[in-house]
């Protein structure tokens, strides 16, 4: 390793970590809420009383709050604390800007508490996943610029000649964002809690599309496979793979990601051509995720042996295995004679989920251990047991869930296309309903089993946070002697 | 000139701008400076040798362990 050209002046005090830490600690409190509330409608398709016969606890209201809140909130928080920190220490400067970093951060919770209030109350602009109305859409564009402001201005002031790949993904999450957000959430303000989008018809469909599966693209994977690329090579203690495939992994990536939305409009309004443009872009991106994936996993090679001991690497390698799955699912069923059995039924909602618990909230769990005893001054995590039991949870949640949802999804797939040899239809819809209640049940353990873990996490960091307080800085120096410091293993 | 000759050239364009990409990331004369950026997240390492020591049960990074006696 040409570490030697690198010697750094290296001060703890230098980098900016306050930001980080609040965004860390917030990432874990968004994560409980928001997968507690995807529990509670999970439950409502089990136990429709619960959704208490009031219209602000109906599935309508509170399915967009669940989504924001695992997205924006908890995928967000980790985004920005993950993103300060990777900037920092791979450019080996301070933040840029401190007081507008400041402001990303107050102003995000701003964001997510509006976003609480509206959601349920059943304020929203209908699109999905750009649900809240114009002012906070607003917020949200002046905080989204203040972020790109601070993170491209700390990668000016980096010390190295090189932008490190991590970076790179953040930064085209950075840009990319601010565009779609931008150009989707473009609407004709009624009154302040009413607005109509500035696109008519299938070209509204269209935009909505390319944003939303591009919320995807860019929020829910080109972020997080920055903080792949810098997590996984400090867990595993060794440099990644192979940075040429990374470099060649990011310009595919972003180059083709964002032609794919329109699968998502298979077999409606949308033109023929455009459909199947969105259909060959998808298929194609199983090229560069697949890239990716093997560029994190190989990263491991002759560091096998670490994944028995541990768990923060096993959450890094699970989430990665999840993703090459879902990455392969996702193509898959971007085909349009697969869609158009899988389209509108549970599946999807299983796909979405193998993404979102196996993969995003996985790497984010791995990446947030690795983080947050560095940033309280601690060798580790409170109890490195307690992120074992949070694996497994979370890993048997993820499994019931998707696989509840595969059968589900095929099952009312094939049961609405089903025709007598009239052709009149075999069943009726509220007969496909009940065939998916079993699966309903099934998917709710799961999302218990994955809330669990998320408890589990956060009463971890909350003894890792409030322990270090009381430990005076000699004290910290002390520990972090490695031959005094204990062997966690089995 | 036809709308297919253009979506031909797209295509051609396309190819191209995948293909310099990947023989500019493989030439040999990036290889340093890649190997250089690969190594960016252990260049501010003076602590973390130890850390993900503790973590794996693993001992053998005696030289980063070495380095990080300077932190306070």
């Amino acid at each position: 390793m040409s570490t030697a050209t690198l010697q750094p002046s290296y001060d703890d005090k230098s980098y900016n970590y306050k930001v980080v830490r609040q965004f860390a600690i917030m990432a874990v409190v968004w994560g409980v809420v928001g997968m507690a509330v995807g529990l509670l409608i999970a439950s409502q398709m089990v136990f429709p009383e619960l959704n208490l016969g009031l219209p602000w606890t109906s599935f309508g209201r509170l399915r967009p709050l669940h989504t924001n809140a695992v997205i924006f909130a908890f995928g967000g928080c980790v985004l920005f604390a993950t993103s300060y920190y990777i900037v920092q220490r791979t450019c080996q400067a301070t933040l840029a800007m401190p007081g507008l970093a400041a402001f990303t951060f107050w102003g995000w919770q701003l964001v997510i508490v509006a976003a609480a209030i509206t959601l349920p109350m059943g304020i929203t602009s209908s699109k999905e996943y750009a649900e809240l109305e114009w002012p906070i859409d607003i917020l949200i564009a002046v905080v989204w610029v203040s972020y790109a402001l601070v993170f491209f201005g700390t990668i000016m002031k980096r010390k190295s000649r090189h932008i490190y790949v991590a970076n790179w993904f953040f930064g085209a999450f950075i840009i990319t964002v601010a565009v779609l957000h931008i150009v989707n959430s473009a609407s004709l303000p009624v009154s302040l809690t009413k607005s109509y989008s500035a696109y008519a018809g299938a070209m509204d469909a269209m935009i909505q599309w390319w944003y939303g599966h591009n919320a995807v693209g860019f929020f829910l994977t080109a972020g997080f496979l920055g903080m792949m690329y810098y997590f996984v090579p400090k867990q595993a203690e060794r440099p990644v793979y192979s940075y040429r495939l990374s470099i060649v992994h990011f310009w595919a990536l972003v180059a083709i990601y964002i032609w794919a939305g329109p699968h998502h409009l298979h077999y409606t309004a949308l033109p023929d051509w455009a459909q199947s443009l969105g259909m060959v872009m998808s298929l194609v991106l199983l090229a560069p995720s697949w890239g990716g994936m093997i560029n994190g996993i190989m990263t491991l090679s002759g560091a096998w042996h670490k994944l028995r001991t541990d768990p923060i690497l096993r959450f890094l390698v699970v989430s990665l295995s999840f993703y090459g799955m879902s990455t392969f699912e996702g193509p898959m069923m971007a085909i349009k004679t697969v869609n158009a059995l899988s389209h509108y039924t549970d599946w999807t909602i299983g796909h979405v989920h193998s993404g979102a618990l196996g993969w995003v909230a996985m790497v984010s769990f791995g990446s947030l251990y690795h983080l947050i005893p560095r940033l309280y001054g601690k060798e580790q995590m409170f109890s490195v047991s307690l992120i074992n039991a949070h694996f497994w949870l979370a890993t048997i949640g993820t499994v019931l869930y998707i696989v509840a949802m595969w059968v589900n999804g095929i099952t009312q797939g094939l049961m609405w296309r089903a025709v007598n040899e009239d052709g009149t239809l075999t069943y009726s819809f509220i007969e496909s309903v009940e065939a998916s209640g079993f699966g309903y049940i099934v998917r709710a353990i799961g999302g218990a089993f994955f809330v669990l873990g998320m408890l589990i996490m956060a009463y971890n960091v909350y003894r890792t946070a409030s322990e270090s307080k009381e430990q005076s800085p000699q004290k910290k120096s002390l520990e972090l002697n490695p031959t005094t410091a204990p062997v966690e293993g089995r | 000139m036809d709308i297919n000759t253009i979506r031909g050239l797209a295509t051609l364009v396309a190819l191209i701008a995948f293909l310099s990409v990947v023989f500019w990331a493989y030439s040999s004369r990036r290889k340093g400076d890649f190997e250089e950026a690969a190594s960016l997240p252990f260049a501010d390492d003076p602590q973390e040798g130890a850390v993900n020591t503790d973590a794996t049960g693993s001992h053998r990074e005696t030289h980063k362990n070495s380095r990080k006696r300077g932190v306070a």
